[in-house]
């Protein structure tokens, strides 16, 4: 009786068949227009005149404007912009995945007095949003000299960064094999060998995962530089902005100075590289952001 | 060898811990002490204020304003997000071609910064050049020519959380497509035997399965509500919109902060946010609560 039933369903399912999925396709196909014509509509803006982007916003440019994005680059500054950024991103990432790393091993694999204060100690850091701590934090740098400067921020990146990345790495270390370190452990190896040469390459696989989280992460922070590197009248200042407080300054000063198809070029020239990762790496970014969701 | 294990642990926290206390502890620990006292300027001149500060807090229209932003947020994030993305996740299951477009175009938005959402969106609602403005002259709504969406009081802060739906839903659908993934073929063959329609086992089978995913979802967006720092910063210039139509706390904060160096004011209006988020993570991790179902 319930095969016979399972039978008439199915002939059912076949009948609305097409309908159905055509509907499915449509809303899909909605959604991927949302999400795409946006970004291709300012792509193409980018290569347009000012004059096209007021009085034809739908057509295509009748030349490509190359001198948008030369314009963008260089009197935006949009190429300091993009060296800051990567000159405090590279150095923050990788002391936060070594730092990181070093204090998930002594957890997963060591009994000391005080772990407990430890552990909870990055626990709760993991708890609160930044901006609570964000007047404080401008003090500290101020009085430490570290506002306005590169090395400032990378610290600061880098011990908010902390507390996610030491709890993913504590939980990867923890399902690790003991054998080896102990096989190496009898050779004679000390803790810091066994950590550099054993451990740390068995957790590649992690460190690659939670590195494209804080990559992103770090990339797109806004809240921290914002404050940390201020004074936004300054043009002293305003040559160490890095890419997203940039845009937003570039943004803000578009209402004085209309430079319209300059700024698309820059919208642009900002997305391309972040397009360039994702349309390589989108499995692992994925895979990345949506465990690291799961686990935090 | 114990002797050696011991410095080795404590170098390797030495200096991670240093880092952590100056950096993060120490600004949450002395907020809360700095939110009682009356700290204006760039003087050191610090002197306790008591409650002074939150009863000023308590009776700031622009304070209320700001929080009831973020409250309406808490209500529209989560409920359209999760629906939205939980509907999409739906769809894939119905073996369609194209999956693997489809899923890689819609996470993209997480992926973009919130400076790159900003100034794109802010584009797309232009008055005059902008794209939606475009869509609808050429479907004949003559009426919303030149619209400021942006810069009514009236549209400014619906149009900042459409671009939050628009850039979270794609996360959230892969985060539900990754949790259906796990669930066992077998339950859903049982229930086919019995006839179920592939709506019926949805709400029956998926949701219930994957309501540890769903309660994550609750609980990031809750946070995400209570925040809202960039996306308003900039689509509003900094400004909270028009008659700050569009502020929220953590923005409002930042202008009593930065902009007119009132930090013990500032603070308390941090400290107040923070008590609301501890409480409503408590409240939604409890009242999410369910039996989890084993397998």
């Amino acid at each position: 009786m319930a095969i016979s039933n399972w039978i008439q369903q199915n002939r059912k399912e076949r009948s609305t068949f097409t309908v159905w999925k055509a509907l499915i396709y449509v809303v899909l196909g909605f959604w991927a227009f949302m999400v795409i014509f946006p970004m291709l509509w300012a792509t193409i803006s980018s290569f347009k005149t000012d004059q096209e982007i007021f009085f034809s916003p739908w057509g295509l440019p009748a030349a490509l404007q190359w001198d948008n994005f030369a314009r963008a680059w260089t009197k935006a500054k949009l190429g300091i912009f993009f060296f800051n950024t990567i000159l405090v991103i590279i150095p923050a990432i990788t002391l936060t995945l070594l730092l990181s790393s070093m204090v998930a091993y002594v957890l997963a694999r060591f009994e000391f007095r005080g772990k407990q204060i430890v552990f909870y100690l990055f626990l709760t850091g993991m708890m609160f949003p930044i901006f609570l701590a964000l007047v404080p934090l401008y003090f500290v740098m101020q009085f430490s000299g570290l506002l306005n400067t590169v090395h400032g921020l990378v610290l600061v990146y880098v011990a908010f960064s902390l507390p996610f990345t030491v709890f993913f790495l504590t939980g990867f270390f923890k399902t690790l094999p003991t054998e080896l370190a102990e096989a190496a452990m009898m050779d004679g190896a000390s803790h810091y060998r066994i950590f550099f040469s054993v451990m740390l390459p068995l957790a590649a696989p992690a460190l690659v995962s939670v590195g494209i989280f804080n990559f992103l992460g770090q990339w797109n922070q806004f809240i921290l530089p914002n404050v940390l590197i201020s004074n936004a009248g300054l043009d002293e200042s305003q040559s160490r902005y890095v890419l997203s407080q940039g845009l937003y300054y570039l943004y803000g000063q578009q209402f004085y100075q209309s430079d319209w198809s300059g700024l698309f070029a820059a919208v642009t020239l900002v997305t391309i590289p972040t397009l360039i990762v994702y349309v390589f790496f989108h499995d692992r970014i994925e895979a990345g952001l949506t465990v690291g969701a799961l686990k935090g | 060898m114990k002797h050696g294990q011991k410095r080795f642990i404590f170098t390797f926290l030495f200096i991670p811990v240093l880092i952590y206390l100056v950096f993060v502890a120490v600004p949450y620990v002395t907020s809360m002490a700095v939110a009682f006292t009356k700290w204006r300027g760039l003087s050191l001149n610090i002197t306790f204020n008591g409650l002074n500060n939150f009863i000023k807090l308590f009776n700031d229209e622009n304070f209320w304003g700001a929080l009831s932003h973020n409250g309406i947020a808490l209500i529209v994030l989560p409920l359209v997000i999760i629906t939205i993305s939980l509907f999409f996740a739906f769809l894939f299951t119905q073996g369609i071609k194209g999956n693997g477009f489809f899923r890689i175009a819609f996470f993209f938005p997480q992926v973009m910064s919130a400076i790159i959402v900003g100034v794109l969106w802010s584009f797309v609602y232009h008055p005059t050049i902008g794209m939606l403005n475009g869509l609808l002259g050429m479907l004949g709504v003559s009426s919303m020519k030149s619209f400021p969406w942006l810069g009514d009081p009236s549209t400014v802060y619906g149009a900042i959380l459409a671009v939050t739906v628009w850039q979270a839903v794609g996360f959230y659908m892969v985060l539900f497509i990754t949790g259906m993934e796990s669930i066992p073929p077998h339950f859903y063959e049982a229930a086919k035997l019995d006839g179920a329609s592939s709506i019926v086992m949805f709400i029956q089978i998926t949701i219930p399965m994957l309501w540890e995913a769903i309660r994550t979802a609750i609980v990031f967006l809750a946070l995400a509500a209570m925040d809202m720092y960039a996306i308003v910063m900039i689509m509003t210039n900094g400004s909270g919109g028009a008659s700050r139509a569009a502020d929220v706390v953590p923005r409002y904060m930042w202008e009593a902060a930065f902009s007119n160096g009132e930090w013990g004011y500032a603070t308390a209006m941090a400290l107040v946010l923070m008590l609301i988020i501890l409480v409503l993570s408590i409240i939604s991790l409890r009242f999410t609560r369910r039996e989890t179902l084993e397998f």
